[in-house]
């Protein structure tokens, strides 16, 4: 078996870890071993060790050969691979694709569940709202109900003009 | 000001009261947040950091609950102011090496602390004595309400609150218990209630978080996963954890205390004699004998002894604390004596341990 990091030297160093329903297994050679830090107790994370592994190979797959960098903060797999941390909010875009099954194995799930910003969820409540007035404004049109089409439109302008200035509290 | 006339003294800390504070010493919220279009702490230049700080700080101090605050840069503390805040799990080993771009602002009562341009360029946490981590979270999700006002978070429909680290993303929220366990490590139980508690996706630490041993058997539990999961719910799901865990660690010392007394007295005995008597004495040795006192005081073998003289101990005995005491720079040998010295002077009025199991529970008394 192959050293799962430098893939060259025989792998001597087998590490499990069982989180949830999961597993994961890391096969080491004694160099890699030595440098990831897996002989120090104290200084060492599997999670970490995993991270970097799991996402540096799924972006080498993803990228074709061509090296991925956000275009936002610079940021490149190499980075990724040595931090195990990215480099900028953006780079969740950038690296998406790679990164999707890694969150996958990593939490409960894909999408966020839980606090949303004020700001956000207003804005979400507003575009709720229009499409509502909006579905109202094409009946009350089509049923010739011009007078409640008029109060519609109005509000439609206000709500426009709310999503358009959002965080004023 | 001078970090060590704000901090809160020692024997106030040791004297906090909480629901279950014989076995949970704290509850901890933590909330990672980050900046929009500015890159994370760990990647950006000095000069975007100090930007990040610039823009943060006077947020984070205009929130009501931080008035008359502490707040520093961390180039502005000395190596030992640092180390003082991570003995008194204020702030990270990680933030403790950060300098000039990050820095820290703390309320009076100790109960809320901002770390910006820590991993993340903001990390919040809210601290209360026992198990409170209800409280804990309500207090820091209000901070963070008011907080979003002012700044732009990195948030996405999909993935949530960006963080540096994947691992943190979602509602980057991570929250914990630091549990006094000496009942379950004399039992031989901890093992496999650390393994059952991994299985559940929470994360076992030592004292002093990520990567540390379990010294003084002081263990911290918290949860790993952030994506997928609101924030009550993980709180749920610890809280149901954590009130099996007491009710393990209370059945531990019973059961110790009606099958093995004279192992649990042994062990008592032994780390009150050498406490008492000792001219040198490492930190980690004196954690961990302090610990048992501390089980000692829980059980009834201190009959008129305070639990706070122990965790007092506990504070003011580790490295810096020891220091700080000290005008002149002290090597660790030094600190061995200075600090068994201050051990005996304080365990002077404490009697040695009866040896007699006493109920001071309700269950005891059903039975009869």
């Amino acid at each position: 078996m192959l050293c799962c990091i430098c893939k060259e030297k025989d792998a001597t160093v087998h590490l499990t870890q069982i989180a949830g329903e999961k597993m994961q297994k890391v096969d080491l050679c004694e160099e890699c071993a030595k440098t990831k830090g897996v002989n120090d107790p104290t200084g060492f994370s599997l999670a970490d060790l995993l991270l970097g592994l799991g996402a540096s190979q799924e972006i080498e797959q993803s990228a074709g050969g061509a090296e991925l960098k956000c275009p936002r903060c610079g940021f490149t797999q190499a980075d990724f691979k040595k931090a195990g941390r990215l480099g900028c909010s953006e780079c969740y875009r950038t690296f998406s694709e790679a990164l999707g099954g890694l969150l996958k194995t990593m939490h409960k799930g894909t999408h966020h569940v839980g606090k949303i910003p004020e700001s956000l969820r207003q804005n979400r409540d507003l575009t709720d709202r229009l499409k509502l007035l909006q579905k109202r404004l094409g009946k009350a049109i089509e049923e010739e109900d011009f007078e409640a089409a008029a109060s519609l439109r109005d509000e439609i302008k206000q709500t426009n003009a709310r999503l358009g200035s959002p965080a004023t509290s | 000001m001078d970090l060590h006339s704000f901090l809160v003294p020692p024997a106030d800390t040791a004297r906090r009261k909480g629901p279950h504070d014989r076995i949970v010493m704290s509850s901890r919220v933590r909330l990672a947040r980050n900046i929009k279009d500015s890159a994370f702490p760990g990647w950006a230049k000095k000069p975007e950091r100090i930007k990040v700080l610039e823009q943060i700080r006077p947020a984070v101090e205009a929130l009501p609950d931080m008035k008359d605050s502490f707040a520093q840069t961390m180039d502005s503390l000395s190596t030992l102011d640092k180390q003082i805040l991570v003995e008194r799990h204020l702030i990270s080993r990680e933030h403790a090496a950060k300098s000039a771009g990050s820095g820290l602002v703390l309320n009076r009562e100790e109960t809320l602390c901002f770390m910006i341009n820590e991993e993340d360029h903001l990390r919040m946490q809210a601290l209360r004595p026992g198990l409170q981590l209800r409280q804990a979270w309500s207090t820091i999700d209000q901070a963070d309400s008011l907080l979003e006002k002012r700044l732009d978070y990195a948030f996405n429909p999909e993935l949530g609150y960006l963080t540096a680290c994947p691992t943190n993303i979602g509602t980057g929220i991570r929250v914990s218990a630091m549990l006094h366990l000496p009942g379950l490590v004399l039992a031989e139980q901890i093992n496999p209630i650390i393994q059952s508690v991994n299985k559940l996706g929470l994360a076992v630490r030592g004292l002093y978080g990520e990567g540390t041993e379990a010294l003084g058997n002081v263990f911290q539990v918290s949860n790993q996963m952030t994506l997928g999961e609101s924030e009550s719910a993980i709180v749920e799901r610890l809280e149901k954890v954590l009130a099996q865990i007491i009710e393990h660690e209370e059945n531990a010392r019973a059961t110790l205390l009606e099958k093995k007394p004279k192992m649990v007295f042994n062990h008592i005995g032994r780390a009150y004699g050498i406490l008492a008597n000792a001219h040198s004495i490492s930190s980690k040795e004196t954690m961990n004998l302090l610990s048992l006192m501390k089980l000692g005081v829980d059980v009834g073998l201190f009959p008129g002894v305070d639990r706070a003289v122990v965790d007092e101990m506990f504070i003011l005995t580790q490295p810096a604390h020891l220091q700080k005491q000290h005008s002149e720079k002290l090597s660790a040998e030094e600190r061995d004596l200075l600090r068994a010295d201050m051990v005996r002077e304080r365990l002077r009025p404490v009697s040695r341990p009866i040896a007699k199991v006493q109920p001071p529970s309700g269950p005891a008394l059903e039975k009869q």
